[in-house]
């Protein structure tokens, strides 16, 4: 199945759901109207709380850089003794 | 499949374009760090006109043809045909695809092939968003949209996967052949659409962390443009996946 139609129909269960609690009227029916609205501000909310999180705990490696100009170094000296060109521009 | 399950190989398909310095450097480096396996490099350069070829004939010199492998285009002709084309030249039963800018650092590799032996995985993708990963030379609009493409992939597509653009992975060589042919996206939505078309497919996917170190500082900015190009790449893999 598509992927497209897999959240699809998660939304038509999702809006049956809704409609049952409409007619069954367990909850009133005025809280019941609202429940899509609810349901989309949460799902914004959810979104921005993961990019905050993430964003937050963003991993960095300002040490890594450091690595890599060893690295570097190491192989250019290694490459220049063996006769491969690595002067850069 | 394989004769004997330790006479592994590895083919490490390198696309190369204006790369003279850093494909020297990560030629030494994988050589460094790849002691005891066997595996050949397999350089595609898309007809560099600032001597790239000339710098890997050398390296042929040092480390031997039969190590390093030079398959070149004639022009620049995209990142998702030169997987292929190196493809076909790859006499390994496991393929490394990694970028030459050395953004991608080849110590990490070992830390792949163990994963893969551990697992039996068909697939190990580096990511950078877990403990132990990540990046370096982001400013925080880079993060902020990176973030906001992840969780919008996230809640979209379920991938099962953290990290979906990041283009350094392990694959099976059969298995990489069978995702690839079905893969027609551009610049990272082709390796989201790697990866999630092989999600989709059930291989078996497993990630280990790498950093990501930008060395010049904010290259890898994202316009209007991308944004964009990675929103239709998602609506595609919506409606195709």
């Amino acid at each position: 199945m598509k992927h497209v139609l897999k959240i699809f129909s998660l939304l038509v269960a999702i809006s049956g759901l809704w409609i049952g609690l409409l007619q069954a009227s367990i909850i009133p029916r005025s809280h019941t109207w609202l429940l899509p609205i609810y349901f989309i501000v949460s799902l914004g909310c959810y979104g921005l709380l993961m990019v905050g999180v993430g964003l937050m705990g963003f991993p960095t490696c300002p040490q890594e850089a450091l690595l890599l100009q060893q690295d570097i170094a190491e192989a250019k000296y290694f490459l220049k003794q063996r006769g491969v060109d690595v002067d850069s521009e | 499949m394989e004769q004997k399950k330790e006479k592994n190989k590895y083919s490490v398909i390198v696309p190369t374009y204006n790369e003279r310095l850093n494909i020297a450097l990560i030629v030494y480096l994988i050589f460094k760090h790849l002691r005891d396996v066997d595996f050949e490099i397999i350089v595609v350069d898309d007809g560099s006109p600032d001597g790239t070829q000339e710098v890997v004939k050398q390296l042929q010199k040092l480390y031997g043809e039969d190590r390093i492998l030079l398959r070149p285009r004639p022009k620049k002709l995209g990142l998702g045909t030169a997987y292929i084309h190196g493809l076909k030249h790859a006499s390994g039963n496991f393929v490394v695809i990694m970028d030459a800018d050395l953004s991608h650092h080849p110590k990490y590799l070992p830390s792949f092939i163990k994963k893969q032996l551990e697992t039996g995985a068909s697939i190990v993708t580096g990511t950078r968003y877990v403990k132990g990963g990540g990046v370096h030379g982001w400013n925080l609009m880079r993060k902020l949209t990176s973030r906001g493409a992840n969780v919008l992939a996230q809640t979209l597509l379920w991938p099962g996967v953290s990290d979906l653009t990041g283009s350094f992975r392990l694959y099976r060589k059969s298995v990489l052949e069978d995702v690839i042919s079905s893969c027609v996206s551009k610049g990272y939505v082709f390796q989201m659409e790697m990866i999630v078309r092989a999600s989709r497919k059930g291989y078996h996917i497993e990630e280990v962390p790498i950093t990501f170190v930008d060395r010049v500082f904010g290259s890898s900015k994202l316009g209007g443009s991308e944004i964009v190009e990675y929103l239709k790449g998602l609506a595609y893999l919506l409606v195709t996946t």
